[in-house]
């Protein structure tokens, strides 16, 4: 061995964990945001998440009903050992982390010290910055449950106060940091209320379904519903998830196999009623953007809807075209969990959803199948301009967002 | 190609043991189980995650009986594996391959030990 012979520097982190900061977490995002040069890019991730659980005690406070809200106030301070007060959910069948596989799954216990500044604005500023994202919409996450609650009124009365407690607490147009405002959708007057409270908020950028429920979106109940989001100009979002109490999904005895099925499932549901129901055609206006799912779900969908359509239109009279040319036309996605395995059938993908024009990016940070953007920026079928408009120019346009292209700081 | 000085080999304990370095803008992982010395670039192949600096698990294997019954899951012993901490995706750090797929690997590194001292070759 020739002399003289260098000694390599050990990282500072030698093993990450649910104690590392998020910039180190993704530090070899951020290498990769200065090698693609995405200071000159405007970036949009429509879904990332926060654990609103984490300030149950801050959002009891925006409960509107005293009686309830005394209720929740007693429950925080005294129950010992319970989950958060009203929220419904699965309690412990959270094994998103493989067994402590992925420590940011977990938590997200890096240290913090900003005087001033929210917890979840400090980690999503840093998220931001690590991803190389100049817009951010938060999602709240054990809430995604809530379209499940037993008691329909708890879930106005929660999501009211997390969507109020968001918007003052977190919400900041100057930072980037938005929100689809969630909507209780079980209960349409209220939902309707929703959009009256929000929607002229211009960090709420639109209104969330959080699609695990048993509601057929369709129902005449919700027509006045999404005249309203309509005119408001904001698209309306259905943002997957899991139920493994699903009698269906019960038969899986895998996170693996539960999850896989469970987000694309409820999507695939209330895609098939909103399309068979001719909903596009009735709010022609109206933007629908189909969150969490993945997208292989819908070339499936537009097939086999097509191919069911052609027999029995008069199921359908509404419809005017095909299925196929409603979800490419007047739906939006986004993109995460990424399905990437087969390039042939990744472009048949994007060929059939016209990803150039309808797929928006969207991360998922923190959980454990988030995509940076390389996922897009690495495509080998895109052109420069293609990686462009899914990062973020179709989310700029679908939700009315200034550019922010070479405007941030300096990759 | 450079090679440089990772440590003793003293540093590399108690097993399984790793250190993850930095030459150059380089990143490394090397690994040192019970049989010997081993190196990996810190890139996962799956989306660029910091491979090497994840957790280390033994391999889980499920054990059926002699009726293909399954007797549950448990850990491979001998096996170790590497755990990319932003996606979960495990490499075995003796072969650098991924347990289900083969044609995932982690890219290696070549890793020597001379004298009481571990070096590797970039």
């Amino acid at each position: 061995m020739d002399a003289p012979i260098r000694t390599a520097s050990a990282m500072p982190i030698q093993e990450m964990g649910v104690e590392t900061d998020t910039r180190d977490y993704l530090a070899h995002a951020r290498a990769h945001a200065r090698k693609a040069g995405y200071a000159d890019w405007t970036i949009v991730d429509i879904d990332a998440h926060h654990v609103e659980t984490v300030h149950w005690h801050e959002i009891i406070d925006y409960i509107e009903d005293p009686v309830l809200r005394h209720q929740a106030t007693m429950y925080q301070k005294e129950r010992i050992g319970a989950p958060p007060y009203g929220l419904n959910g699965d309690l412990g069948l959270r094994y998103q982390d493989v067994g402590g596989r992925i420590p940011h799954q977990s938590s997200r216990r890096e240290k913090v010290d900003e005087p001033g500044v929210h917890l979840d604005v400090a980690l999503t500023r840093r998220a931001m910055e690590a991803l190389s994202v100049d817009y951010m919409v938060l999602f709240p996450t054990p809430m995604l449950f809530i379209g499940m609650h037993p008691q329909v009124e708890m879930e106005a009365v929660l999501s009211n106060a997390y969507n109020r407690w968001l918007a003052e607490n977190v919400l900041s147009a100057e930072d980037g940091i938005l929100s689809l405002a969630v909507l209780p959708f079980n209960s349409p007057d209220a939902a309707c209320r929703t959009v009256e409270e929000f929607g002229a908020n211009p960090n709420v950028i639109g209104f969330t379904v959080t699609s695990t429920r048993y509601k057929p979106v369709h129902s005449n109940e919700y027509m006045r519903l999404y005249r309203m989001i309509e005119e408001t100009g904001k698209p309306i979002a259905f943002h997957a998830g899991y139920h493994w109490q699903d009698p269906s999904l019960a038969t899986c005895n895998s996170f693996l196999g539960m999850h896989a099925l469970g987000f694309v499932w409820c999507n695939l549901v209330h895609m098939t009623n909103w399309i068979l129901n001719g909903i596009p055609e009735r709010f022609p206006n109206l933007n629908s953007l189909w969150v969490e799912s993945g997208l292989s779900w819908v070339p499936f969908l537009m097939q086999r809807l097509d191919d069911q359509y052609l027999m029995r239109q008069s199921e359908a009279p509404l419809l005017t075209k095909m299925p196929s040319d409603y979800m490419r036309e007047s739906c939006f996605y986004t993109c995460q969990p990424l399905e990437k395995s087969s390039e042939v059938g990744l472009k048949a993908t994007f060929e059939m959803i016209n990803a150039e024009t309808q797929l928006l990016y969207a991360s998922d940070w923190p959980h454990f199948d988030f995509d940076a953007p390389r996922v897009i920026y690495d495509i080998p079928f895109l052109t420069e301009d293609q990686k462009r408009n899914i990062l973020g120019r179709n989310a700029a346009r679908v939700f009315n967002l200034p550019s922010k292209a070479g405007a941030r700081k300096a990759a | 190609m450079e090679t440089v000085r990772v440590g003793s080999v003293e540093e590399f304990a108690p097993l399984p043991a790793r250190k993850v370095v930095e030459v150059g803008g380089e990143e490394v992982g090397v690994f040192r189980l019970d049989d010997g010395f081993y190196a990996w670039r810190n890139t996962c192949p799956h989306q660029g995650g910091p491979v090497c600096q994840g957790r280390i698990y033994n391999r889980v294997l499920e054990a059926l009986d002699a009726g293909r019954r399954s007797l549950g899951r448990r850990y491979d012993e001998e096996r170790v594996n590497i755990v990319c901490p932003w996606h979960g995706l495990e490499y075995d750090i003796r072969t650098g391959r991924h347990p289900g797929n083969d044609g995932m690997a982690l890219e290696p590194v070549a890793v020597q030990v001379q004298n009481g001292e571990v070096y590797v070759s970039l």
